[in-house]
């Protein structure tokens, strides 16, 4: 009888604070995403658009003066495909895919023994805390200017190794076929980012209850075994997330190896460099269509993650922490 | 009995195992992570005539190298106060805007909250060079090279994502019954926002701060692209772009001195606010 009586009026209470709710809402999202369309959405539909964009210098009939005009056309991105400027994408697009393979794999798989590691650890957290923040901490483009020090000619990278390596010039090699600079690159890549990877992991690894641990053990499950069925399947969902957000991240990668090798430097240049060059000798349009590839190929990755390997970015947004 | 001790003493042994394990392992992480950074400071620290000496301390201590970084000729004084500016009045903005934002999502019942969570996470992943493409050209057209508007709008496209996504997971934490005992009061929702909730969230808040200040610190691709007069560099460029006395001579040790400059702010502000700086790159990662 009561309960039969109180269920109405829930139900109106609800009603009244979810259309309340929507005007305070809007007010308060307004500001941010009126921002956001500006400094990002207008960008992006812009810069598709001035993919299409060519460019060429004509002789004004009338006047005679050399002019430049602008026509719309697939004239950029049959670009992407031919001559001179295609090999530069294949190559760029190579160099972007292998720095994302190679060094999300190795960061992710360094990462996550480290987190195995602090989780473990009992003594000395704090100073373990700073330590790992500090590769992170420092500009992306520092950390290139110091590993270019480190991998100079004279540098203590070859002292240590007792090699003579010539790390940064453009078409060197260790062992007759990998690239030094590329090789250089990834290494400094690697040795920013897997501390921040191990960081996620590990907060991941402190919300697994000790009571999981224990009844592995009970069962006779040892290191390995509990490891591979127990703490890897629990921490997956954080991994994804951490290896989503990190492949994103390399995709883009432009500060490392313009800072550590230089700018259109075959053997390192990436998408987000191949741009930069472009946009820097002020050719739009074609810099346009190579950041609209990247821009793509940043959102079918994203969209793979999401999609099949369920990486739940809304729900975690939304959720917070528990 | 003596099967029991046996055992007792087994598990004893594996455990100073498994704790000196543990403490190669930490000792292993310490030395991977600051060791470069180490390099850089002695390397700055040394003399530029023993520039190149292999010995793990500089000797002698020399500020050589710091005082050449500082010199007028190399404008890094004039950088570093650029890069405090444009990182600063960034961190302000996307925090005006984003809070509310934040707080909405969080706590609002409203239509379209996952579109609007969606469009927001998917603009964070927006590459930079694509934005800058179409940036530049406006802001040529406006007049806008080798201005500060210039370095901190297109600074806002990745700021005020990471922002509205940090305040979100730090607004779901707190109770709700906060606001319910507001408007039982009568406060408004957005007198409840603004003076319940919104002083209890400062820790969230400062923790949002630090890391947008930080990530806007490091920014580099845009600040290089927007600017090509030395006066208005940020540190992390100019520092990049510095030039030798002769044309292919590298000046590392310079260089070293000002990234260790350009870099000391953050470790600082690391060693003070670690935990929190924790729990805001976690926050968004954990359910």
């Amino acid at each position: 009888m009561t309960i039969t009586m109180a269920a109405p009026k829930r139900r109106a209470v609800r009603l009244t604070k979810r259309t309340g709710d929507s005007w305070t809402a809007g007010y308060m999202l307004l500001p941010a995403l009126l921002t956001l369309a500006l400094v990002a959405g207008y960008p992006i539909v812009a810069a598709l658009r001035l993919s299409f964009v060519e460019v060429a210098d004509q002789i004004n009939p009338q006047t005679g003066m050399l002019e430049k005009t602008e026509s719309l056309g697939l004239g950029n991105y049959v670009g992407l495909f031919v001559g001179d400027s295609g090999e530069a994408f294949r190559n760029a697009f190579m160099n972007t895919t292998l720095f994302t393979v190679i060094g999300v794999v190795v960061e992710t798989a360094l990462g996550v023994a480290m987190a195995l590691v602090m989780n473990k650890a009992f003594r000395a957290r704090a100073l373990v805390r700073v330590s790992v923040l500090v590769p992170w901490a420092i500009p992306t483009a520092i950390s290139g200017l110091m590993w270019k020090w480190i991998f100079e000619s004279d540098g203590i990278a070859n002292t240590v190794l007792n090699a003579e390596i010539i790390w940064t010039a453009d078409n060197s090699t260790i062992f007759g076929f990998i690239s030094a600079p590329f090789t250089a690159v990834l290494v400094a890549d690697i040795w920013k980012t897997a501390p921040f990877i191990g960081l996620i992991v590990l907060a991941g690894l402190q919300v697994v209850p000790k009571e999981v641990y224990e009844a592995a053990k009970v069962d006779g499950a040892g290191p390995f075994t509990t490891f591979w069925r127990i703490t890897l399947p629990l921490i997956k969902p954080t991994v994804v997330v951490a290896v989503l957000f990190r492949m994103l991240d390399a995709l883009k990668m432009f500060d490392l190896p313009f800072v550590l090798v230089g700018a259109n430097k075959h053997s390192v240049e990436t998408l987000s460099m191949l741009a930069q060059f472009e946009l820097s000798n002020v050719r739009y349009g074609p810099a346009a269509a190579y950041s609209t590839v990247l821009f793509a190929y940043v959102a079918v990755i994203a969209f793979v993650f999401v999609k099949m390997l369920g990486a739940d970015l809304v729900g975690r947004g939304l959720k917070g922490r528990g | 009995m003596t099967m029991a001790t046996t055992t007792t003493t087994a598990t004893a042994t594996a455990r100073r195992y498994g704790r000196l394990l543990s403490y190669v392992g930490i000792g292993a992480i310490v030395l991977y992570c600051l060791a470069p950074f180490y390099w850089m400071v002695v390397s700055g620290l040394r003399r530029p005539s023993d520039q190149f000496a292999t010995t793990p301390f500089p000797n002698p201590i020399s500020f050589q190298n710091f005082q050449a970084a500082f010199s007028a000729t190399n404008g890094f004084a004039r950088a570093l106060l650029n890069s405090f500016i444009v990182a600063g009045t960034t961190t302000v903005f996307t925090l005006a805007i984003g809070i509310t934002a934040a707080y909405a999502i969080a706590r609002l019942e409203f239509r379209f909250k996952n579109v609007v969570l969606a469009v927001i996470i998917a603009t964070s992943m927006f590459p930079g060079i694509s934005l800058l493409v179409p940036l530049l050209r406006l802001f040529v057209s406006l007049d806008w090279i080798n201005t500060y508007q210039a370095l901190i709008v297109p600074c806002m496209s990745f700021a005020l994502p990471l922002t509205v996504f940090n305040l979100t997971a730090f607004f779901k934490q707190m109770p709700l019954e906060l606001e319910g005992a507001a408007q039982v009061d009568g406060c408004t929702k957005w007198q409840a926002f603004r003076k319940i909730i919104l002083p209890l969230a400062m820790p969230g808040v400062f923790t949002s701060a630090i890391l947008t200040f930080i990530a806007a610190w490091n920014e580099f691709i845009i600040a290089l692209s927007v600017t090509n007069e030395k006066d208005m560099r940020t540190a992390p460029v100019i520092t990049a772009l510095f030039t030798g006395q002769y044309k292919y001579d590298q000046p590392f040790g310079t260089q070293m001195a000002a990234g260790v400059a350009v870099t000391i702010p953050l470790v600082i502000g690391v060693l003070i606010f670690q935990r929190r700086i924790v729990d805001g790159l976690t926050a968004g990662a954990l359910k």
